[in-house]
């Protein structure tokens, strides 16, 4: 086992010291898709301490091309992603703990997830919560680093509190969600260029190389054949209310959030209830066995499907209505079959 | 007139002439740019005012969502 790392402590600018630090940190992975899942592999193989992850999603079988933890038997089960990323990252690496979630992430969730945490990876797939991460990283002064891909084009910034300008001062506007649900499908070198680049800003942060940072916004279209950076060191705004001198966390005020949420490019929306209830997923299923097209149940989730929709009930509440991209009709469906 | 965009050499029609064209141009006027020229930052309020001559180096990243 003395072996295990050896090849990253030949690496100088880690070393013995260096992997040692690793072994100390407590990294937070928001997300479990295929940014998420290619930086948890990469950073349980190389040894850290800790690492937390979460996902409000399930596997289905268009992850699989790019989701790198994921198997065709996770995808049969519908097994949340968090639990099928954890058997996975353990079977690779049980010097790691690995501590998963399946859950939506709003600021009480977060601020609850960043406790000892050394550095937020983003690997999700919208705006709502990014600023979020932004604010918290902000508050609490945990470095973060963003991470987003659509097609053969990836982007990437590290945000170090105090030092660097945040995702707020960059955007100016938040970018709108139709961003994120692009046809313009993805294949996975993009997705492994951003969690290249994500993966080594974060092992330079956990051995406290932070003068070897990149510093810089990056971008690169692999298809084509293209690679940018940007040096915005200069767009850190005094008035910037998630890192300025009179910063209020703007986003990390539960009335800023979002309840319910169209899905990345599924044609789905999810619901979450603005209290946290637990279902009883069991007595939920007696309820809606004579009324759909088919059912189906896990111990964590619930399926239901009724003509073109499929509603997916999750332990915590919440649910996923596939088959419209309609918040209201969404909303319909599920008071309808749900009370 | 021919700019440096990202590195590469790229040749744009006459209607293209200031920062806010050129975005448009690439389709990405819907989109959050961030605009590097002759290696200064330019605010996203200066992208109409700002006319491109010959040569310009233009550093354009878009952000994107997914992941």
């Amino acid at each position: 086992m003395t072996e295990r790392y050896s090849r990253q402590e030949l690496f100088a600018p880690i070393g013995v010291g260096g992997q040692a630090k690793l072994r100390r940190k407590h990294v937070l992975i928001v997300g479990a898709g295929a940014l998420g899942t290619g930086n948890a592999e990469a950073l349980v193989r190389a040894g850290i301490g800790k690492l937390t992850m979460v996902d409000r999603d399930y596997v289905e079988w268009s992850n699989l091309q790019r989701q790198n933890l994921y198997c065709e038997e996770d995808a049969v089960g519908r097994l949340p992603k968090a639990v099928a990323a954890e058997k996975r990252l353990q079977a690779i690496n049980t010097d790691v703990k690995v501590e998963v979630h399946v859950a939506d992430v709003g600021p009480a969730e977060l601020k609850e997830l960043v406790a000892g945490v050394d550095v937020i990876i983003d690997a999700t797939d919208n705006f709502d919560i990014r600023m979020m991460i932004n604010d918290i990283s902000q508050k609490y002064r945990i470095p973060w680093i963003y991470g987003a891909c659509v097609g053969s084009y990836g982007i990437s910034y590290t945000i170090i509190p105090r030092d660097t300008p945040c995702l707020s001062c960059l955007l100016e506007s938040v970018p709108l969600g139709g961003l994120t649900c692009d046809t313009a499908g993805i294949i996975s070198p993009a997705v492994q260029t951003v969690v290249a680049h994500q993966v080594t800003e974060a092992l330079k942060i956990l051995v406290e190389d932070y003068q070897s940072l990149r510093n810089k916004l990056v971008s690169f279209d692999l298809w084509k054949n293209q690679h940018t950076s940007i040096n915005v060191e200069k767009v850190k705004k005094e008035s910037c209310l998630s890192c300025g001198t009179e910063r209020t966390y703007p986003y990390l005020d539960y009335r800023n959030t979002t309840k319910t949420a169209v899905l990345c490019g599924r044609d789905t929306v999810q619901i979450r209830p603005p209290d946290k209830i637990e279902r009883d997923l069991e007595q939920l299923e007696h309820l809606l066995q004579q009324q759909g097209d088919d059912l189906q149940r896990n111990p964590y989730l619930l399926s239901f499907t009724k003509g073109d929709h499929r509603l997916v009930i999750f332990k915590d509440g919440r649910v996923l209505v596939h088959g419209t991209k309609d918040i209201a009709e969404a909303k319909t469906l599920y008071h309808r079959y749900l009370g | 007139m021919q700019l440096i965009i990202n590195g590469e050499k790229v040749e744009l029609p006459e209607n293209v002439g200031n920062v806010s064209e050129l975005i448009q141009y690439f389709g990405l006027d819907q989109k959050v740019v961030m605009i590097e020229l002759n290696q200064e930052i330019l605010e996203k309020s200066k992208h109409s005012e700002t006319i491109l001559s010959n040569g310009d180096r233009v550093e354009m990243v878009h952000f994107v969502g997914g992941g």
